[in-house]
C-alpha cells in the first residue's frame, strides 16, 4: 500500500436510493454515510428490506430501472486515481471498466449469476479478456490457477464443465474466482453463503479470509447473520430502514453496542452453547412499510427506550473512537 | 450423568410418546419412457428414535439429509417404505402404520405439523376462520359456537386479536402468518407437533417472537415437539435432545448440553464448529469439512460420513458403524467406530 | 369467552376483505373497467332490443330493399328489406348466447375432467391428456363439416362443437393448477388434519383455480363469437334464418355489397369487434386480479 493513498478505499456521503413502485415512492436507502477502510473487511448487517443490498447495487451502479439516486456522493479511491462514481454514466466506459476490474461483486444465488449455456472456463476467460489484452491461452492458464487457489479439485478438467455440473458450494467458489480473477481492490459479497449449508458456508468464508490475506483486497460483506460478521468483519455497519444506525469496530459493536436496535438484535438471536435456559428477548412489532416510514427515528416504534425527542431524526453521535450511533441516547458522548 | 443402565426405551416406558423403529423412506428414481425404476433416493434410511412426552427433540442436518422427510413420515404425509411408528394412544401403544382407517384418521388429531413457508401454508382464498373451522368440524367438534370461541381463544393465545379470524392471509406479515399456522395446528388439541423449519423463512428480529411463543405454548399445553431446522443454534435453543442427521441416518443423538460440550461424532464436531457465533470473546477453531455431501441415491459404503471425515480409519470405509449408546450416558447415542459405545450384546431389548 | 364471540360478531366485516381487495385491484385497471362497460353496454342493448326498435328482424319487406341508413332505418336495410339495426341487436343476442354457452359448457367439462385428473393422476390423467391432444389436433372446420353432414346445421350443433373443442384449455389449466397446488403447504396441512382428498380438491384447490378459469371463460367467449361469425360467414354456422352477427355479415360475400352497401357489413362488424375487444380487456383485467404471483 503506497503512502499517498487514502486510508479509505470507498466513502459514501448522504447516499439516497429511491424506487418508484406504481405511484408510491419507496425510500430504500435514506442517507447513508460510510467509510470503507482499505484492506479491511466491512460487515453490512441488517434484516431483509433494510436497504443493505440496494446500497451495494448503488455503489456498483447496477440498480434496476425503477431505482434512482436523488442525492449522495460515492467516491472510490483507487491506486489509479479517484473516481466519483455517481458522476459517471452507469453504462459508460469508466464504470464498466471499474466494475469488472477494480470492484467485483458476488451474489447470493450463484446459479442465477452463471450463464448455463457456457463452460465455466470460457465465462471466466471472457471476464479476463474484457478488461485485459491477453491471449486466450494465457487467460485460460490464469483461470485454472485461480480455480486451484479456490481449492476446486481437478481444475484443469473442471474449466470445461458447464455450471449445472457443479454443486452449490462449488458454484459459489467459481463465482468468487470470477470476482477475483482481475485482481480487484474491492470485493462486495452480497449474502454469499445464505443459499449454502453451514459446513459449505464455513468452507467459503474461510477461503475468502485466506485469499484476502494473500491478495490484500478489501471486502464488503452483506449479511443478516450476526455470526458471520463476528467471524469475518473488522468494521461493522448496522442498517435499519435505509439508514446506518450504528457503525464501529467489531469489538465495539459486540462488546459495547450503543444503539438499541443493535443491542436488541444481539439479544434476539440464539447463541450456540448458551442452551435453552437464557430466554431470547424478541424485538416487538414488525419492520415498517418502507413507503410509510415513521417520523424521526425509524426504530422508535419498536424501541424500549423511545422518548419524545425520538420524533425528530437523530444525527450521528460519536460514542468514542469512531464508533457512531444514530440514537438520542448517545447524545452525551459515551452512549451509556 | 443419569443412572447407568443399558436399556433401550420400549412400550413399557410410560413417558415414551412416539417410538420410531427402523424407519425407511425410499423415493424411486425413474428413467425412460416406461418410468422404469433405476434406483432409490434413500431419504430416510433405517432410523430409530424415541420421543418422550413433553420434551422437544431437535433434528438438525444439512439440506438433503432427510430431516423433513422424517418429519413428514411422523405426520404420515409420507408413507414410509419400511419400519414402525409406534405411538401411545392413551393406554395403548400401537404402530400407526397398522391402524384401521378410522383409527388413522383419529391419529391425525394427535400429531400436527407446522410448515416452513408461512406464505404457502395458508390457503389464499380462505379466511382464517374457515382455515381453523374445517379441521375442527371433521374431528367432531359439532357446536359451531364452541368452534368459534375456540378459534378466538387460539388466536389470542398466539397474541393476535380474536377478530382477525375474518381476515384473509394476504393481510398478514410473515411472522403473523407463522403464528396463525401454529394456532391452526393446535386447533385439534394435538399432543405432538412436528415443526419443520418454522422460523427459517422469517426475519431475524421476528424469529425470537415465534420461538418464544412456541416455548410458552409448550409449557401451557404440555406439548411435545419434534423441531426440525438446519440452524443448530435455533435447535439448541428449543430442544431438550438433539439428533444430528447426515444422508438419511442419525449420526448422534444426545441431550442438548451433552451434544454441545461433549460431541462424540466427528460430523457433529464439524457442524458445531461451522456455526458462526455472534460473539467475539469465545472463538473456537473451525473444523473445515472437505468436499460436498454425497448423493443420497448412492451413499458411500461403510460409514456414510467417511468421505469427509478427518478421523477416518480403515474400518470406516468398509463397515457401517452401529447406532449405540455411549458407555457413560445411556441417552447419548452415536454411530461411529471411534466412539466408545456399549457392546451390542449388553443391550437389553 | 361468550362475550368475545358476541363482540366479534359485531366486528365481522360485511364484505370479505379478499373480495374488496380484488374489486379495488380491478377498478384500478382503467382498460379493464372500460372493457366491462363496453360488454355491459352491448349486452344491455341486445337485451332491451324490443324497446329500441319496432322492427322484426325477420320481417321481409321487399318494398324497402337495400336502403341506406336513415331516420326510419337507423342502420339501413338488407337485400330483402329487413331492418339491419334490429338484426344487429337480435343477432347480438344469438351470438352472445352461442359464445357464452359454448364457453360455459367447455368450462364445466374442463373443470370436471381437469380436477379428476389433477386429483387422481395415473392412467386416467394420461388418457385425458392424450384425448385433449387428439381433439386439439382436429381442425375445427373439419369437425363442423362432419357434424353438418351427419345432423345438419343448427345452433345446438354449433354450441356442441364449441364445447367439444373448448374444454381443452380449461382442462389443461385446471390440471396444471392442481398439480402445482398439490405441493403447497396449505394442502399438506389439510392432509395432516386427515381431511379427505376429495374434500381437499373441492374445498381448497378448486377455489384457487376459479380465478384463472373465469379468465379463460371470458377469452373463450370472445373466441367463440369470432368463430361463430367466421363459420356463419362461410355458411357453415347457424342456419341463415336465425340472425347472428356472422349471418348478417354473410351478405358481404359479394364484392358489390362490400363496395356499394357498406352498412350491411360495417355495423355487424363493428358490433363484433367492439364486443370482443371489450371482453378481452375485461378478461385481461381479471387475469391481473387473479395473478397467483400477487396473492
Amino acid at each position: 500500500m503506497s503512502e499517498q493513498l487514502n486510508e479509505n478505499i470507498l466513502t459514501l456521503k448522504g447516499l439516497k436510493v429511491q424506487f418508484r413502485v406504481g405511484r408510491r415512492l419507496v425510500k430504500a436507502v435514506n442517507g447513508v454515510d460510510l467509510n470503507v477502510r482499505r484492506g479491511k473487511t466491512l460487515g453490512l448487517v441488517g434484516e431483509s428490506g433494510c436497504g443493505k443490498s440496494v446500497t451495494a447495487h448503488a455503489i456498483m451502479r447496477l440498480l434496476p430501472k425503477a431505482g434512482f439516486i436523488p442525492e449522495g456522493e460515492v467516491t472510490y479511491y483507487s491506486n489509479e486515481g479517484t473516481v466519483d462514481i455517481l458522476k459517471h454514466n452507469p453504462k459508460g466506459k469508466t464504470l464498466r471498466d471499474l466494475r469488472g476490474r477494480q470492484i467485483s461483486m458476488i451474489f447470493q444465488d450463484p446459479l442465477a449469476s452463471l450463464n448455463p449455456v457456457y463452460r465455466i472456463g470460457d465465462q471466466i476467460v471472457e471476464n479476463i479478456r474484457q478488461h485485459n489484452r491477453v491471449p486466450k491461452e494465457a487467460a485460460m492458464k490464469r483461470t485454472v490457477e485461480m480455480l486451484k487457489q479456490l481449492s476446486i479439485p481437478q481444475a484443469e478438467k473442471r474449466v470445461l464443465d458447464y455450471p449445472h455440473q457443479f454443486s452449490g458450494g462449488m458454484k459459489q467458489r467459481v463465482m468468487i474466482a470470477m470476482g477475483l480473477i482481475n485482481d480487484p481492490e474491492l470485493l462486495i459479497a452480497d449474502e454469499p453463503t445464505t443459499a449454502l449449508d453451514v459446513t459449505i458456508q464455513a468452507q467459503i468464508l474461510e477461503l475468502m479470509q485466506d485469499l484476502q490475506k494473500k491478495l490484500g483486497f478489501t471486502i464488503i460483506i452483506i449479511t443478516h447473520n450476526m455470526g458471520i460478521v463476528a467471524d469475518m468483519a473488522d468494521d461493522i455497519a448496522v442498517m435499519y430502514m435505509g439508514k446506518i444506525v450504528e457503525f464501529g469496530s467489531k469489538r465495539e459493536i459486540f462488546l459495547n453496542p450503543a444503539h438499541p436496535y443493535t443491542k436488541a438484535l444481539l439479544k434476539s438471536v440464539p447463541v450456540l452453547g448458551s442452551g435453552s435456559n437464557s430466554r431470547l428477548e424478541p424485538i416487538r412489532g414488525n419492520t415498517p412499510d418502507p413507503s410509510e416510514m415513521p417520523e424521526g427515528c425509524t426504530f422508535a416504534p419498536r424501541c424500549d427506550f423511545a422518548m419524545d425527542i425520538c420524533k425528530t431524526d437523530p444525527p450521528n453521535f460519536d460514542v468514542g473512537g469512531g464508533h457512531m450511533s444514530r440514537c438520542w441516547l448517545c447524545k452525551g458522548g459515551n452512549g451509556q | 450423568m443419569n443412572e447407568k443402565q443399558v436399556k433401550l426405551p420400549n412400550e413399557h416406558d410410560k413417558d415414551v410418546l412416539l417410538n420410531i423403529k427402523d424407519l425407511k423412506k425410499y423415493f424411486p428414481i425413474t428413467a425412460g419412457f416406461f418410468k422404469k425404476t433405476v434406483g432409490h433416493i434413500r431419504a430416510v434410511d433405517d432410523i430409530s428414535l424415541y420421543v418422550k412426552r413433553g420434551e422437544t427433540v431437535g433434528l438438525v442436518g444439512e439440506s438433503g439429509c432427510g430431516k423433513t422427510t422424517l418429519g413428514k413420515c411422523i405426520v404420515r404425509l409420507q408413507q414410509p417404505t419400511a419400519g414402525a411408528l409406534e405411538y401411545r394412544f392413551g393406554e395403548k401403544f400401537s404402530d400407526m402404520l397398522q391402524l384401521s382407517k378410522k383409527e388413522k384418521f383419529a391419529a391425525h388429531r394427535k400429531i400436527q405439523m407446522v410448515f416452513q413457508d408461512p406464505y404457502s401454508s395458508l390457503n389464499p382464498v380462505k379466511n382464517i376462520f374457515t382455515a381453523f373451522d374445517e379441521p375442527m368440524r371433521v374431528h367432531g367438534m359439532k357446536n359451531p359456537e364452541e368452534r368459534k370461541e375456540k378459534i378466538a381463544h387460539l388466536l389470542e393465545s398466539v397474541n393476535l386479536p380474536a377478530d382477525y379470524m375474518y381476515r384473509y392471509p394476504h393481510e398478514f406479515s410473515g411472522g403473523q402468518r407463522q403464528r396463525i399456522c401454529i394456532a391452526r395446528a393446535l386447533c385439534v388439541d394435538p399432543e405432538l407437533v412436528v415443526c419443520d423449519e418454522p422460523v427459517s423463512a422469517l426475519d431475524v428480529s421476528i424469529q425470537a417472537q415465534v420461538l418464544n411463543l412456541m416455548k410458552d405454548l409448550q409449557d401451557k399445553l404440555n406439548l411435545t415437539y419434534v423441531f426440525i431446522a438446519h440452524d443448530l443454534s435455533v435447535v439448541e435453543y428449543m430442544s431438550d435432545r438433539i439428533a444430528v442427521m447426515y444422508l438419511g441416518k442419525i449420526m448422534e443423538i444426545a441431550k442438548s448440553k451433552s451434544l454441545y460440550y461433549d460431541a462424540r461424532h466427528p460430523y457433529t464436531e464439524a457442524l458445531l464448529s461451522a456455526i458462526p457465533i455472534p460473539r467475539i470473546e469465545e472463538k473456537k477453531g473451525r473444523i473445515i469439512l472437505e468436499g460436498d455431501v454425497p448423493s443420497p441415491a448412492n451413499p458411500p459404503k461403510g460409514c456414510r460420513f467417511h468421505t469427509r471425515c478427518r478421523k477416518c480409519i480403515d474400518i470406516c470405509t468398509k463397515e457401517e458403524p452401529k447406532f449405540l449408546p455411549t458407555k457413560d450416558d445411556p441417552e447419548h447415542f452415536v454411530a461411529c467406530h471411534l466412539a466408545e459405545t456399549v457392546d451390542p450384546s449388553e443391550l437389553e431389548s | 369467552m361468550a362475550e368475545t364471540a358476541a363482540v366479534m360478531e359485531q366486528r365481522k366485516p360485511k364484505k370479505s376483505s379478499l373480495a374488496k381487495r380484488n374489486t379495488e385491484r380491478f377498478l384500478r385497471n382503467k382498460l379493464a373497467v372500460m372493457g366491462l362497460l363496453i360488454v355491459l353496454f352491448v349486452v344491455v342493448l341486445c337485451l332491451i332490443a324490443p324497446l329500441l326498435t319496432d322492427y322484426d328482424p325477420a320481417k321481409i319487406s321487399l318494398s324497402e330493399r337495400i336502403q341506406a341508413p336513415s331516420s326510419t332505418h337507423l342502420f339501413g336495410t338488407d337485400k330483402i328489406g329487413r331492418d339491419v339495426f334490429a338484426r344487429v341487436l337480435y343477432g347480438g343476442r344469438m351470438s352472445i348466447l352461442i359464445g357464452l354457452s359454448g364457453a360455459i359448457g367447455g368450462m364445466i367439462l374442463g373443470v370436471i375432467i381437469g380436477s379428476f385428473c389433477g386429483l387422481y393422476g395415473g392412467w386416467l390423467d394420461s388418457f385425458f391428456v392424450k384425448v385433449a391432444e387428439l381433439v386439439s389436433s382436429i381442425p375445427q372446420l373439419l369437425l363442423v363439416l362432419v357434424l353438418v353432414a351427419i345432423v345438419g346445421q343448427s345452433m345446438r350443433n354449433l354450441i356442441f362443437v364449441f364445447i367439444f373443442t373448448g374444454w381443452i384449455a380449461t382442462f389443461r389449466l385446471v390440471r396444471g393448477r392442481f398439480f402445482s397446488l398439490r405441493e403447497e403447504s396449505f394442502v399438506e396441512a389439510s392432509r395432516a388434519f386427515g381431511i379427505s382428498n376429495v374434500s381437499i380438491a373441492f374445498r381448497h384447490i378448486l377455489p384457487n383455480c376459479l380465478g384463472p378459469v373465469v379468465v379463460q371463460l371470458t377469452l373463450n367467449t370472445a373466441g367463440f363469437i369470432l368463430q361463430e361469425a367466421a363459420l356463419s360467414f362461410i355458411g357453415l354456422g347457424v342456419p341463415s334464418s336465425v340472425p347472428t352477427w356472422g349471418n348478417i355479415m354473410d351478405a358481404a360475400k359479394e364484392i358489390m355489397v362490400i363496395s356499394n352497401y357498406p352498412w350491411l357489413w360495417v355495423f355487424p362488424g363493428v358490433a363484433i369487434a367492439l364486443f370482443v375487444l371489450g371482453v378481452n380487456f375485461f378478461g385481461d383485467g381479471l387475469r391481473d386480479v387473479f395473478d397467483p404471483n400477487q396473492m
